[in-house]
């Protein structure tokens, strides 16, 4: 470990002397090569699910930096189980890269972190929904363009509430990130009035996620799952491993709408957005990769932006400057969600609406008109200042 | 809004009485987003007088130098459409080039400069052979076009790049590119060509660049009492031709601002109807027209009197408003 870390000083200290392209800005994109189970066929996630929403922004980037002489590279870096996140950080730190996007678990996320302090790597994490990233596990040279559990919880709560659908059976996955977003559904009920009427847990017993035969159980199955509930308005779905959730729609013993990770889903991004300008994205996604842009690829689109942004702002590439520039109140993004992105200085959040998406529609943009805040109705969604636990660092 | 109405009407009634005979007889064609509508609205009466059927997402508009055409760009079906004035029906298009939203003549009314969000270009048209002759590679998402008073040089705006460039209309070779703040969608030149302003519909905000140093020389902030921010963000700018006033359109703010263009101060905010897009004066400048996106109307403002004193029902989304001189 200390031998990869020496010889990424060496060869960073080398590139220096060498002397890089100062107008080159080298932005590296990390994420892990895993197979995702999901149980609809629609969700089954591109290879370059999120790198491709980096390559966009750096190509934008790339347009607007021809009229200033600013150049903007992507470095990728493809992890496969065994690899060392840590390692692929050195490595990247070692050719060049300072700034790093990355779509990693928690666990990596930090690690690259702790392997990039000191050597001024700033990441940005296009991945991660865990609160804890922002709050007991925060850092100061990690910025989120990935909204956290409980901005989505809150945002799917305030238009519930102000549909006035406040009783809510809840069902559960039996996986640790189920339980997290699960989590963040009951901090919601109850910061917004509403009530968690009874919970149920779907344990996950194994087996695959689709059959020859499948739906004929099914069918059978859900309404058992969810018969003899007390009065509810809406079944909340935390299933974020994607093993009941889409099978609870239209089959339920009473007929409810389902919200959460199934039905009416909060999302940084929708394919069917196309408010504000969004569908202008859309197209330019769409044209160079000939299918449709995620949620993660609009993070991952973020990020590079951000980094744009500062760029063409401070006309500098050291990565250093353009991180202090992120981090002043003078940084702004212009991201398609009708109004600018700001971060939130105390953990490094970017501030957005929430999307809620039901497939196919945006049904409503979040924070809901009404929810008040005294700074900005943004910080109506997720951990706000006076509670969090972060100190940066 | 319900409230103002009934007054609105008096005092309305009350400027009409003043004028007495129609003599001036405008019209206003008023783009309708998602109705694929344009609305005439008589500006002697203020009263919408005909909806012409027009083609997908309306919403770039103007009149024709000559006056014989309204040419509406309609986004959705990648073609700008020429409304005959004589009959006001659609009888032909310009090849635009895809998804046109704001365009601008030269001031020989001969070409048509186009903004293409969807591929960075800004298409260059002969209005009367309608070709297309010339196109200019810009920055990401151009959206605000306009043209100096003398057409030797035209701006376009590109969103997501938050510049304005400066384009020499003969050569077609961009000459400076001007930094403003984000998300820029409209360009206005002063009529003495002395300053341009841009509006920043997300970075809230006006810069007046001198056109011929190339360099921002003031920027135009608002703030309105109540208002959060982010809810501030400027979009259309209609400068009066002698270079005093400048109004500005403050979208979801639901608010014109009225700016001494010589000072640049803010003097007053007007309310009007709800995320108001553009404005323009009618041909004496005695009027301004708002096009009020969500509450589908149209504000009338009289201009010595900074007031509010109309509100006209239009199509769903209006957008974009142009005048002609019948």
């Amino acid at each position: 470990m200390i031998r990869i870390v020496l010889t990424a000083s060496v060869l960073l200290a080398l590139t220096r002397v060498c002397g890089a392209d100062s107008t080159d800005v080298k932005i590296g994109y990390m994420h892990r090569l895993e197979r995702v189970e999901t149980l609809s066929l629609l969700s089954l996630p591109a290879d370059n699910d999120g790198l491709a929403g980096a390559q966009l922004g750096i190509d934008d980037n790339n347009t607007t930096g021809k009229f200033l002489g600013q150049r903007f590279s992507l470095h990728e870096r493809a992890l496969k189980e065994a690899d060392d996140a840590a390692a692929a950080a050195s490595d990247l730190l070692g050719h060049g890269v300072g700034l790093l996007i990355a779509d990693l678990p928690a666990a990596d996320l930090l690690k690259v972190a702790d392997a990039g302090r000191g050597h001024g790597l700033v990441v940005f994490n296009a991945g991660a929904t865990d609160d804890a990233l922002r709050e007991q596990d925060c850092r100061a040279d990690v910025v989120h363009t990935a909204p956290t559990r409980s901005m989505l919880a809150d945002a799917l709560a305030q238009y519930l509430v102000w549909k006035q659908w406040r009783r809510w059976l809840m069902v559960v996955g039996s996986h640790p990130k189920d339980q997290l977003f699960a989590d963040a559904v009951r901090r919601a009920a109850t910061r917004f009035g509403a009530k968690i009427v009874q919970e149920r847990v779907f344990e996950d017993t194994g087996g695959a996620r689709r059959t020859d035969s499948g739906i004929v159980q099914l069918q059978k199955q859900i309404p058992v799952l969810t018969q003899s509930a007390p009065a509810y308005d809406v079944l909340l779905a935390a299933d974020e491993s994607q093993v009941f959730a889409d099978d609870l729609p239209y089959r339920t013993w009473d007929p409810r709408p389902v919200a959460g990770s199934a039905g009416l889903v909060p999302t940084s991004w929708d394919a069917g957005f196309d408010q504000w300008g969004a569908v202008q994205l859309q197209n330019r996604f769409i044209k160079r990769f000939s299918r449709r842009m995620t949620a993660l690829d609009f993070q991952a689109w973020s990020a590079a932006r951000m980094i744009g942004e500062a760029a063409v702002r401070t006309k500098a590439s050291d990565p250093g400057a353009l991180f202090d520039y992120i981090k002043s109140p003078a940084f702004e993004l212009a991201a398609f969600k009708g109004q600018r992105l700001t971060l939130r200085n105390w953990n490094l959040q970017l501030r957005q609406p929430i999307l809620l998406a039901d497939g196919r529609m945006v049904v409503s943009v979040s924070p809901q008109d009404g929810f008040l805040h005294p700074v900005t109705a943004l910080d109506t969604l997720g951990y706000d200042q006076p509670e969090t636990k972060c100190h940066l660092q | 809004m319900t409230p103002i109405w009934p007054r609105a009407v008096l005092i309305g009634t009350a400027v009409c009485l003043l004028l007495g005979s129609p003599a001036h007889a405008y019209l206003a064609y008023v783009s309708n987003e998602k109705a694929n509508t344009v609305t005439v609205i008589d500006t002697d009466r203020f009263e919408a007088v005909k909806t012409i059927k027009v083609g997908q997402r309306p919403r770039g508009i103007e009149v024709t130098k000559d006056g014989k055409f309204v040419l509406v760009a309609c986004g959705d079906d990648d073609t700008i459409q020429m409304i005959d004035t004589k009959t006001d029906e659609v009888t032909g298009t310009l090849p635009s080039g895809p998804d046109p939203e704001l365009f601008s003549q030269d001031p020989t009314g001969k070409l048509l400069y186009v903004a293409n969000e969807n591929d960075n270009t800004v298409t260059i048209l002969d209005i009367e052979q309608r070709t297309r002759v010339g196109d200019v590679q810009v920055g990401v998402e151009p959206e605000g076009i306009a043209v100096s008073p003398d057409g030797k040089i035209l701006i376009n705006t590109s969103e997501t790049t938050s510049m304005a460039h400066f384009i020499d209309a003969a050569s077609h070779a961009i000459v400076a590119n001007v930094l403003v703040g984000s998300r820029p969608r409209f360009a206005a030149f002063k009529q003495n060509a002395s300053e341009l302003w841009v509006s920043s519909e997300v970075g809230g905000t006006v810069s007046i660049i001198d056109p011929v140093k190339h360099v921002v020389t003031s920027k135009i902030s608002f703030a309105i009492p109540g208002l959060r921010a982010e809810a501030i963000q400027p979009v259309g700018i209609a400068i009066s031709k002698d270079g005093a006033t400048a109004f500005v359109a403050l979208g979801p703010a639901n608010r014109v601002a009225v700016i001494d263009a010589v000072t640049h101060e803010v003097k007053k905010y007007l309310l009007v109807g709800q995320r108001v897009w553009h404005l323009a004066f009618t041909p004496d400048q005695k009027y301004l027209l708002t096009t009020n996106g969500i509450s589908n109307d149209v504000s009338v403002i009289d201009v010595s009197a900074l007031k509010v004193v109309k509100t006209i029902q239009v199509g769903e989304l209006p957008w974009g408003v142009a005048m002609r001189e019948p």
